[in-house]
């Protein structure tokens, strides 16, 4: 005779979401996380329209840029038709920077996390190290690295780098005891836990410090693209600055804020593919 | 059967002190008992009482201080594929689905995938997991994961089982249930199982001997055969004997020390 199944049900079952959603449940979450973008663009217009503040265009003329700076035909300036060519300048920057921490970071912590040698080691100069914000290194990186994208591309490195080594060695040092010991009398024993124990478990961690790392990327490439690079979409901000272009500083920012986003986006949908079993993982 | 006179398990002597900073704790004091291959035994006692050391001792978790642990005349030198661990809060692998944690030792010693699935399909039926193969351990009840965990140290040819308290974070419903299938599997497998428990009413539902322990330093009071036949009646007059008597000898202990 085979065990019996349980009476009780359990307490979640994989089900397949059910199919049939009324449409308005298919929006909702699109409405409602438009409402406050929405009020804000509001308060612009009647902010702009109603003379409030001269220093800052309208919604209606950004727009209008916009559509210039991605496709030009309207005021034909240096700008016009440029914005594929900012934003790929700076998306090299901030993936290739992004890149190389990961290429640095991940084996670092996997080690230090891992080996108590190289923790006593590496640990202490790391941690004192941290606290030295990005923007603090950008006289050195400009010295070391000549003003340009390279400057730029090592600011993003070093700022993507902190999040993917701590994120990386927090999960390695938080796998629970017990697995080892489960894994060991299963017949799984030395350096296969690594690849067995310590690498899944640590997954969901890395992940989070691979996010984090990413984001920062974005965060640091204006910074980064301040002075001495000639494309990039924080160089359009900082010479829209120069320029008084109110209208090209705000594109630049949306654009910012937009290819952030949906990078993120991709981000967590891989994570939700990779950490499906993790029940604190659905981004 | 000449098999069942050879112990699996020979445990001689066996103490175990463990230190905390400037303390020290005697775990496990001069532990004798002698294990014979498909017995049924429980290990009972209050907490302190250096059941759950011994059975990491003999799943070769800890190395006694002093004493040896034999499994079938050769000293235990560390956790082994043929000694079975149940922990009480599972220690799935929660990123591998119910299958493939049942399939993670025979995996994980090498066996030719078609031979691992075969192993899989037959433990995650003889658990009557079928339905919930491909869930991973966070989508399950306490006790489906449970039955994952004994099926995974099955599966993977586990001589004897240790288990410890696997059935404490369970509802009582759920866990009588557990006690009926094990000892079915038990019953049917001629499986070894050292089972730990603080309930006086399990030990004497499941064991063919209980081994009775005390605190202070941990030490082995007395070693109990039973002579119920089976199935067992919690309910009966004979149960509630033997429950008086263990009740009596677990507890003999504070009497001493009132003393």
């Amino acid at each position: 005779m085979a065990m019996v199944e349980t009476g009780a049900p359990p307490a979640s079952v994989p089900v397949a979401r059910p199919a049939g959603k009324s449409p308005w449940e298919r929006l909702k979450p699109a409405a409602l996380a438009l409402i406050v973008p929405a009020l804000l663009l509001a308060f612009w217009q009647v902010a702009t329209t109603q003379r409030w503040t001269r220093l800052i265009p309208t919604p209606y003329e950004v727009g209008e840029y916009m559509i210039d700076f991605a496709w030009g035909g309207i005021y034909d300036d240096a700008f016009s038709g440029t914005l594929v060519t900012h934003l790929l300048a700076s998306m090299g920057r901030v993936y290739g920077g992004f890149a190389l921490a990961a290429l640095f970071a991940l084996p670092l912590g996997l080690m230090i996390g891992r080996i108590p040698t190289a923790r006593m080691v590496l640990d202490p100069f790391l941690q004192v190290m941290r606290p030295i914000p990005v923007t603090a290194w950008l006289p050195l990186s400009m010295i070391l690295f000549g003003l340009g994208p390279r400057s730029a591309f090592a600011l993003v490195c070093l700022g993507a780098f902190y999040p993917i080594l701590l994120n990386t060695i927090f999960g390695v040092r938080s796998v629970d005891p017990k697995l080892f010991e489960a894994a060991s009398m299963l017949g799984c024993q030395g350096n296969a836990q690594f690849y067995k124990v310590v690498l899944p478990a640590a997954l969901p961690s890395i992940f989070t410090g691979l996010r984090l790392g990413l984001g920062l990327a974005w965060f640091v490439i204006v910074v980064g693209e301040m002075t001495g690079v000639p494309q990039g979409l924080g160089a359009v901000i900082m010479d829209g600055r120069t320029l008084s272009r109110t209208e090209l500083v705000i594109c630049g920012m949306i654009i910012i804020g937009i290819a952030g986003y949906i990078s993120d986006r991709i981000v967590v949908m891989i994570g939700n593919r990779l950490l499906a079993w993790s029940p604190t993982h659905h981004g | 059967m000449a098999e069942s006179k050879t112990p699996i398990i020979e445990i001689r002597q066996v103490s175990k002190v463990f230190k905390l900073q400037d303390q020290t704790i005697n775990a496990l004091h001069d532990a004798n008992i002698t294990i014979r291959k498909g017995e049924f035994v429980c290990l009972i006692g209050a907490s302190g009482c250096g059941k759950s050391t011994l059975l990491r001792i003999i799943a070769g978790f800890e190395q006694p201080t002093s004493g040896e642990a034999l499994m079938w005349g050769t000293p235990i030198a560390g956790p082994d594929p043929t000694r079975g661990m149940v922990f009480q809060d599972y220690a799935l692998f929660p990123w591998l689905s119910v299958r493939d944690n049942i399939g993670f030792g025979p995996a994980s010693r090498g066996l030719a995938r078609s031979v691992v699935k075969e192993t899989v399909d037959k433990f995650v039926e003889l658990v009557g997991l079928t339905k919930f193969a491909n869930a991973y351990p966070h989508q399950l009840s306490g006790g489906m994961k449970q039955r994952v965990a004994i099926a995974r140290v099955l599966a993977n040819d586990a001589e004897i089982v240790l288990m410890d308290e696997p059935f404490g974070a369970l509802d009582a419903m759920t866990r009588e249930r557990l006690q009926d299938e094990l000892l079915d599997i038990w019953q049917r497998t001629g499986l070894t199982v050292v089972f730990v428990t603080h309930s006086i009413e399990e030990a004497i539902f499941l064991a063919d001997r209980v081994v009775v322990m005390t605190p202070g330093p941990g030490r082995i009071e007395s070693d109990n055969p039973l002579i119920l036949p089976r199935p067992r009646d919690v309910a009966s007059p004979e149960f509630n004997d033997i429950r008086r008597e263990l009740g009596a000898k677990l507890h003999s202990h504070h009497a001493k020390k009132a003393a």
